[in-house]
């Protein structure tokens, strides 16, 4: 069981962007402005002026419909669309149209892995509604002197998913967005790399004091930052003996901190009534058809790949954690020894890759299948396939090219064995260290000789030679092995 | 009964600022209309359902398609514009 | 000026188009009437021309028609006759906008109207009150006063209305005129600026039905713009027949009740008798739920107003005062943007729909709407049309209701539950009190306008009340 100290109790409402939809949920305005100007993918309607009308994107409806049931959420007989009304620059009408009473869906959970192993939480419900524009502010939102306004992306089709209160920290929290985003990416529906393509505001209280609701966190990261921020914050408020109150906060990304938006209007009446310029959907017979088209999701494929392809837990996870890999993955799979290619995925290309924050389309399959079939035949080594890695992200070309202009075709017996003697003579201090007692100067000598053999010796017997070697010097007591 | 306290509530949740004149003189207009619609207390609606549409429509939907003939270009979504900066809108400071 | 589209047409093609703009404008520069906020002029005459020298052809080519200045324009300014949108222009049209040009018709201008087309009288404008033809010192009625105002003073021919709870058919009454309000769903609203979404259509105005049907015939059809558009297409001129036999008549007493005047019910009864005496048949009929129209109307009309107004921030389009903080500044837009009765009727709106008093105002008067709609699905059972007043009265004085804003709500009892319903409904001219016009109300069932054309046509071509125009005129 997981002992929650603080009684911390983490909610979350995210909302996602349909950005793969080719228009926005209620006009005809296209989805691709990231690269664009303020205010040149706009329109009467997502501008909100005076007279035009919202009609509905049904591919946005069907997007929604997929989420929920990849949520586990039940669709609704009937659904409708609702006003809420509020003021803030980036809502163009003074009002948001999403929903309230009938929601697309609800009542779903999604597993994650949980302080104690695996966690369940709840999803409350995953609704429509639209995006507001993007404010720009001049330093920080409470000292800027103006607000500027763009609203491209007013209007971009979201679906809000907010979940029941049942993350215990900070961590779970994130590992539920983590979670999230893969279970949609899966769908096709949306692309996370986008800015703005994930918004999560998240509601935290604990034990002792209400909750308190974060606004404007963009990241995973950020989200998780500002979690163990506001903990910090409401446990210092009770340990002064203060009370924690009611109110939304606004996290500062760049100072990682949150800060209080409270004013009048925290009073919140949003005033909800059906928008009168939409009429019902009546869509929950599309359910059983759109579950057909579900692709498998992402704990199934897990557990998938451990049984058809006999790797481990950790491999798998990683490997589905992203729809990419895990379709990278299973194509290399299918042509090579399962086992080796998720070792090589898992543990050596994603970090290279990350290091680069470069995604698996800048790595062809192609040459991870010549990779591992260099390494089962022991023409390359370890090192050597690292190193073909590297080059291939960095200049390109492909893996024969590589090891014939680099020379790594792995060489053995003799030449080892003369680098060997080599190092040994040449780095008479790392011998004398050695024999002092100081194991971590076997780690020079290692290096010597591969540097000697351009990497193409196999580390581990070079190890093994200079240790048989260097026996032969009167060395008590023996040193342990590393 | 609303009360120009009241006003000034309702006033702030519509975002329009009353002037004190104001409150004293809307108080003793809107509450004869409040007290008229009071007449609808007396109405048996047990059971009945709201209409929020005079028409049985629903799934009324548009396809996924750009349209080419509808949008705006920065200019012309600026052009009544009181005020902007580099192609956005420019309100005042939000706190 | 000319009586019909017919006769116009007959001027354009012996003269010009151009020449017939020209003379309307000039006409309308001339007038004491106040119906127009704005008069586009050049363009207007530019377009005349363009259609004379290329021969261009349409149902109502180089015909001039004025439009409500609630209806979106493209590069017209369009103020709601609201200061809060004194200097807005529309980057686009509204359908009916692109309806009318496509038929070739000349938008002449914009004509005047309560703010926001909150009133019954158009005497809430921030561009100063419409003045009634037949007597300038009385209200045109209203909201769409300046549309009705302008057809019969001759500055237009054609107009074009909005109506949420009369606001074409009290105009039309008060002025002696034909007005429709069309069943909800025929016209797109894609363009109008919103009052209340629920309740409101656009409606054609014209000296006879027959004009009000052919302009009805340009404007009506489906646009996938408007969610609430439905897919009819019918040619509403070929219902024009001069024949009533058979025609069953609902009389609802409720429309007949205390407050209505003893002329207008005289003038209403006798109208009903000549459709009797050409062949129709009339029975009274119960509609019970009519005294609760008019609080369930105004609810619903103020609670979608006051969400509908909210985007009148300052930011994109309209008014905007000194810079304070946003919130701040967003209120002292509105403070200084809308006039007295737009604020009461945002109040209202908002405190309708607040916390704690929406069950008890929103959603009842809702659920008394469902029950104002099932009186008319029940007589309508019976009954092909329905005959009421369209006003209780015939236009009052300018000033006279315009500090009590019950008894200005009052006047629209006869009206507000045909858009409850969302039936369509017809004005026409059936009698004068004391040299004031009285309008007819004749309503139908959905989608069924041909029924109320017809009854409305025949009236017409056997009796002459139409005809009569204010001195002067
Ligand atoms: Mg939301
Ligand atoms: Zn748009």
């Amino acid at each position: 069981m997981y002992y929650n100290p603080d009684g911390v109790m983490i909610g979350l409402e995210v909302h996602v962007q349909l950005n793969k939809l080719k228009t926005k949920v209620f006009c005809g305005c296209a989805t691709d402005y990231h690269n664009d100007p303020p205010n040149s993918h706009v329109c009467p309607v997502c501008l909100g002026l005076p007279g035009a009308l919202p009609v509905i994107n049904k591919k946005a409806v069907e997007a929604a419909i997929k989420i929920g049931l990849a949520l586990n959420c039940k669709v609704e007989e009937h659904t409708q669309f609702y006003r809420k009304n509020y003021y803030y620059p980036d809502l163009p009408k003074g009002f948001q149209i999403t929903q309230y009473d009938f929601p697309i869906s609800s009542g779903g959970y999604v597993m994650i892995e949980g302080e104690d192993g695996e966690h369940r939480v709840g999803i409350t419900r995953a609704h429509m509604e639209e995006d507001p524009g993007r404010l720009v502010h001049e330093g920080t939102i409470d000292r800027s002197k103006y607000t500027l306004i763009d609203y491209n992306r007013s209007g971009m089709a979201l679906i809000e998913i907010v979940s029941e209160p049942d993350m215990r920290s900070p961590k779970e929290a994130r590992r539920y967005l983590d979670k999230l985003r893969n279970i949609i990416e899966y769908l096709d529906v949306f692309d996370g790399n986008l800015e703005g393509a994930l918004r999560v505001d998240a509601n935290i209280s604990i034990m002792g004091g209400q909750r308190a609701e974060i606004k404007n966190i963009s990241s995973h990261k950020g989200a998780e930052r500002a979690l163990l921020y506001e903990i910090v914050r409401q446990k210092n408020v009770l340990r002064r003996g203060g009370v924690v109150v009611q109110e939304t906060r606004h996290f500062d990304e760049a100072r990682e901190i949150t800060l209080s938006m409270r004013t009048k209007e925290e009073a919140h009446d949003y005033r909800y009534f059906p928008e009168p310029d939409l009429v019902p959907l009546k869509i929950s017979g599309w359910a059983p058809a759109i579950k057909e088209t579900l692709p498998e999701l992402p704990d199934a494929r897990k557990m998938r790949f451990v049984e058809q392809y006999g790797i481990t837990d950790d491999h798998a996870k990683a490997l589905t954690s992203e729809l990419k890999l895990a379709i990278f993955y299973e194509d290399v799979a299918r042509k090579a020894d399962p086992k080796t290619a998720a070792v090589w995925i898992c543990d050596v290309l994603k970090g290279e890759l990350n290091y680069r924050d470069l995604t698996i389309d800048a790595f062809k399959k192609e040459h991870m299948l010549s990779l591992i079939g260099l390494l089962v035949s022991k023409k390359i080594t370890e090192d050597g396939a690292v190193d073909i890695i590297r080059t291939l992200l960095d200049m390109g070309g492909s893996p024969d090219e590589i090891v014939a202009e680099k020379g790594l075709l792995k060489v053995e017996g003799d030449i080892v064995s003369t680098a060997v003697e080599e190092a040994i003579k040449e780095n008479p201090q790392a011998v004398a260290d050695y024999e002092a007692g100081k194991v971590k100067a076997l780690n020079s000598l290692v290096g010597a000789v591969m540097k000697k053999t351009k990497g193409r010796a196999d580390a581990r017997t070079a190890r093994e030679i200079l240790l048989d070697r260097l026996k032969g010097y009167n060395f008590y007591p023996p040193p342990e092995r590393e | 009964m609303i009360t120009s306290k009241d006003l000034e509530h309702i006033g702030w949740l519509a975002r329009l600022e009353l002037s004190e004149e104001e409150k004293e003189e809307y108080a003793p207009k809107l509450n004869p209309v409040l007290d008229y619609f009071s007449e609808l207390d007396e109405v048996d609606t047990e059971g009945v359902e709201p209409t929020y549409h005079v028409l049985a429509l629903s799934n009324v939907f548009r396809e996924d398609e750009v349209n080419t003939k509808c949008p705006l270009d920065q200019d012309e979504a600026l052009s009544n514009a009181p005020n902007s900066q580099d192609g956005f809108f420019k309100a005042p400071r939000m706190m | 000026m000319w009586a019909s589209i017919n006769e116009l047409k007959e001027s354009i093609h012996a003269d010009s188009s151009e020449e017939i703009v020209a003379q309307y404008l000039d006409r309308i520069s001339k007038s004491k009437l106040n119906a127009f906020i704005y008069t586009v002029g050049e363009s207007a005459l530019s377009r005349a021309k363009e259609i004379d020298t290329n021969d261009i052809d349409g149902p109502l080519a180089g015909i001039p028609v004025a439009i409500k200045d609630n209806i979106s324009t493209y590069g017209i300014q369009t103020t709601c006759a609201s200061n809060i949108l004194k200097s807005y222009i529309p980057p686009y049209d509204a359908h009916v906008i692109e309806r009318l040009k496509e038929a070739g018709a000349i938008i002449i201008g914009k004509t005047n109207m309560d703010e926001f087309a909150m009133g019954s009288s158009t005497e809430t404008s921030f561009y100063g009150a419409t003045k009634n033809p037949w007597n300038m010192d009385r209200v045109p009625g209203g909201s769409s006063g300046g549309s009705a105002a302008a057809v019969a003073g001759g500055e237009a021919l054609l107009a074009l209305g909005s109506d949420t709870g009369g606001s074409v058919r009290c105009p039309a009454s008060f002025c002696g005129v034909v007005g429709l309000k069309p069943t909800y769903g025929v016209i797109s609203r894609y363009g109008l600026i919103a009052y209340a979404n629920s309740l409101e259509q656009i409606g054609p105005f014209a000296t006879s039905v027959r004009d009000v049907a052919a302009l009805f015939d340009v404007v009506a059809g489906y646009d996938p713009r408007d969610s609430t558009s439905v897919d009819k297409e019918v040619n509403y001129s070929s219902a024009l027949m001069n024949d009533v036999r058979g025609l069953k008549i609902g009389v609802p007493e409720e429309y007949f009740e205390e407050g209505t005047d003893e002329k207008v019910e005289k003038a209403v009864r006798d109208a009903i008798h000549t459709l009797e005496d050409l062949g129709a048949n009339w029975k009274k009929v119960a509609m019970p739920h009519t005294k609760y129209a008019l609080s369930a109307y105004y609810i619903i009309a103020m609670s979608e107003a006051s969400s509908n107004l909210a985007r009148f921030d300052g930011m994109r389009y309209g008014l905007r005062t000194e810079d304070k903080d946003w919130h701040t500044t967003f209120s002292q837009v509105r403070a200084a943007g809308f006039g007295d009765e737009v604020k009461r009727r945002i109040l209202l709106g908002t405190y309708a729909l607040s916390a704690g008093y929406h069950d008890k105002y929103y959603l009842k008067a809702l659920k008394v709407r469902t029950l104002i709609k099932q009186d008319f699905e029940r007589v309508f059972k019976d009954v092909d049309v329905l005959i009421t007043p369209t006003m209780p009265y015939p236009a009052f004085k300018l000033g006279e209701k315009i500090d009590d804003p019950l008894s200005l709500y009052l006047a629209d009892v006869d009206t507000v539950p045909i858009n409850l319903a969302g039936v369509p409904s017809i004005s026409v001219p059936c009698g004068f009190s004391d040299g004031l016009p009285i309008g007819m109300q004749i309503i139908g069932k959905h989608f069924d306008e041909a029924a109320i054309l017809r009854t409305a046509h025949t009236f017409e071509e056997n009796t002459n009340f139409h005809c009569k125009r204010p001195e002067g005129y």
